[in-house]
């Protein structure tokens, strides 16, 4: 784990990144101006609701969705300037792993080749080298790979899919890595194993991770920081443990609050947010959180927040955040 | 002491597949009392579900075999004709599912469905139910119901088309609510209004509940009394707060630890519990989670062990060794 204090220059730098997507005649603004960083060897967590953009930013940083505007600078090439090929090799350094881990590998193929693919697109190593790292890969995972190896897709459970996909993601030893809500679809025991397996990996190869999803719990577990998403733009960037104990903006408390927790003695009453998000095509003047906080004043309508730090390393957009 | 509402007693259920018979449910008795809560936790594949369906007469009477006793107020319901069952459908026992999209018509205006309910039951009049519609709408937290009375399902939002489950399932006052995964797949903040509005329907009506789902955070503060099942087997059953409190299961334990949870440090590892659940092709001989347990002895892979009473009134479990 890098400070990112001491770190010279961040890994990934996303700078006023816009994605928008037309639907009609308007267009629906998905992330709207978000910027943050990540250092090498941290795990920023991303968190928000559905329809808050977190997806469509992880989609952006590995290029798949093109951004609008914004930049994104990745070890310090700028990506969104780059041509196919440019942007193809770059692509090896950055590796993503879906939510459904059935559908993300291809049913037909067997376990050895979805892993080795990879390897064989980029040319690398000999036939004998490639199934050696191949197997070394499937055995970091936690799947044998002389039972397992020969094996299709459907032979598996989500649990054990999933271990594949990351083994898949990991062999070409990337520097960053997107995971997008990847635990989401297991069940509580197999989730366990899945973000052990994460945070043994990360420090066996030296990871970034960019880990987006929408529950509290499973971010705070793993993130060094996270940063909190509503409706296209940040709310709150903070270290993981400063955020949940002194969440300073109204959004973060109130996701915190309505969070539920394994335990009949939990004294937290959520703060029951009124109405449901607005419309991400037409999407509130000023703070976009304001038509449901609970602390909008006129400002709010009137004036965008932007991202101001607090305290170190703990960064708000809100006019009037919480403790002020 | 009265008759309990619901009585179940030495449940089966066995699906014929070409495999062999897959036993699902596997001599399941549980009873729940008029206004009580009862919580059925455990993972996929556990049984819950189709121990829900089964109490409602949902499940296919071509591929489910169906042995035991249901008795709904004194009055036995399992294997019933339909006949018999739809006059408990609805006015009696009523059910939100997990997929509010797919649990309502798509072609047919919210409205409709919801008075179509009401005059097929209780034989009102068009106006008459349209009123009661629009104060279900109403009850159920749907701001403007006279505009949403003509919207269609796709025109809402997921939270918004729970409600709407909720209203329809609550139009002719069921005495029991069945509520399987109401809240799996919504947002953290919309978990919370749609769990605070059924405890709040629940207690105000003196409704009995229960509510399946595989997320033990989501009984801990809402439920009287909580069944945890595991291949097919109730494993524990106990009041909620003597569950969280002095759980004798290994397998209630090991749920547990392996969720993360937001009031523990960031990087706190997760006990995960290693293995998969049985085959219920070919079931253990034993304790179902002896080949997963990491208390299990010889006595525990050859014996099953009977659901025994504990200490305290209302708990018991099926452990050879139980935790002390």
């Amino acid at each position: 784990m890098t400070d990112p204090a001491e770190a010279a220059a961040p890994l990934l730098r996303v700078e006023d990144l816009y994605v928008s997507f037309a639907k009609g005649r308007s267009a629906v603004q998905a992330v709207a101006g978000v910027s943050f960083d990540i250092y090498a060897g941290e795990t920023l967590g991303l968190v928000g609701e559905s329809g808050c953009g977190k997806s469509t930013t992880g989609r952006a940083i590995v290029q798949v969705e093109k951004p609008t505007s914004g930049k994104i600078t990745f070890d310090g090439t700028e990506l969104t300037t780059l041509g196919r090929g440019e942007l193809r090799t770059l692509r090896t350094q950055v590796q993503m792993i879906f939510q459904d881990p059935i559908s993300s590998l291809n049913p037909r193929r067997r376990v050895n080749d979805i892993v080795a693919e990879p390897l064989t697109i980029w040319k690398i190593g000999t036939k004998e080298e490639r199934a050696t790292r191949v197997n070394a890969m499937l055995d970091s995972v936690g799947i044998d790979p002389y039972i397992a190896g020969n094996r299709r897709p459907r032979e598996f459970s989500g649990g054990q899919c999933q271990r594949i996909s990351i083994a898949r993601a990991l062999v070409l030893q990337p520097k960053l890595l997107v995971c997008d809500e990847i635990v989401s679809a297991l069940d509580v025991s197999v989730q366990a194993q899945i973000l052990n397996l994460l945070e043994d990996l990360k420090a066996a190869h030296g990871l970034t991770v960019l880990f987006i999803a929408h529950d509290l719990a499973v971010v705070k577990n793993v993130s060094d920081r996270v940063a909190v998403m509503y409706l296209g733009r940040l709310c709150e960037v903070a270290p993981s443990d400063l955020l949940y104990e002194v969440p300073a903006h109204h959004y973060t408390a109130a996701l915190l609050s309505s969070a539920v927790e394994p335990d009949p003695e939990t004294t937290r009453t959520p703060v029951i947010l009124a109405g449901e998000p607005p419309s991400p095509i037409n999407p509130p003047s000023g703070c976009r959180f304001r038509t449901r906080c609970p602390r909008a004043e006129p400002r709010c309508a009137a004036e965008v927040p932007e991202l101001r730090t607090i305290a170190p390393g703990h960064q708000v957009a809100c006019h009037f955040p919480i403790g002020s | 002491m009265t008759a309990p509402l619901l009585e179940v007693t030495d449940l089966h259920v066995r699906f014929a597949t070409p495999r062999g018979d897959v036993h699902a449910v596997q001599g399941v008795s549980l009873e729940l009392a008029q206004g009580r809560t009862l919580g059925i936790v455990g993972e996929s594949g556990s049984g819950k579900t189709v121990l829900s369906r089964a109490i409602m007469g949902l499940l296919p009477r071509h591929s489910a075999a169906m042995t035991g006793s249901v008795r709904f107020d004194g009055t036995e319901i399992l294997n019933a004709p339909d006949r018999q069952l739809r006059k408990l459908w609805g006015t009696q026992i009523a059910m939100v599912f997990q997929d509010p999209m797919t649990s309502l018509n798509p072609v047919q205006r919210i409205g409709h469905q919801i008075t179509e309910h009401v005059r097929i039951h209780l034989g009102v009049g068009r106006d008459e139910a349209k009123e009661t519609a629009l104060s279900l709408l109403m009850q159920v937290g749907i701001p403007s119901p006279v505009e949403r009375y003509g919207s269609y399902p796709h025109q809402l939002s997921g939270g918004m088309r729970q409600r709407v489950m909720i209203a329809i399932a609550l139009a002719c006052a069921p005495r029991l609510l069945m509520a399987d995964e109401p809240t799996t797949g919504l947002d953290v903040t919309v978990q919370a209004q749609i769990l605070n509005l059924l405890s709040t329907l629940q207690r105000d009506r003196q409704m009995a509940m229960i509510l399946v789902t595989h997320d033990l955070g989501v009984v801990a503060t809402r439920t009287d009394e909580i069944i945890v099942m595991y291949a097919g087997n109730v494993v524990e059953r106990a009041p909620t707060d003597v569950l969280f409190r002095e759980m004798s299961m290994p397998y209630t334990e090991a749920l547990l630890r392996s969720m993360p949870r937001i009031s523990n440090p960031s990087h706190t590892r997760l006990d995960s519990i290693e293995g998969r659940p049985p085959d219920l092709i070919n079931p253990p001989a034993g304790c179902p989670f002896a080949p997963r347990c990491p208390y299990a002895q010889s006595r525990c892979h050859n014996e099953k062990p009977p659901l025994v009473e504990g200490a305290v009134p209302g708990h018991s479990y099926a452990c050879w060794f139980p935790i002390s």
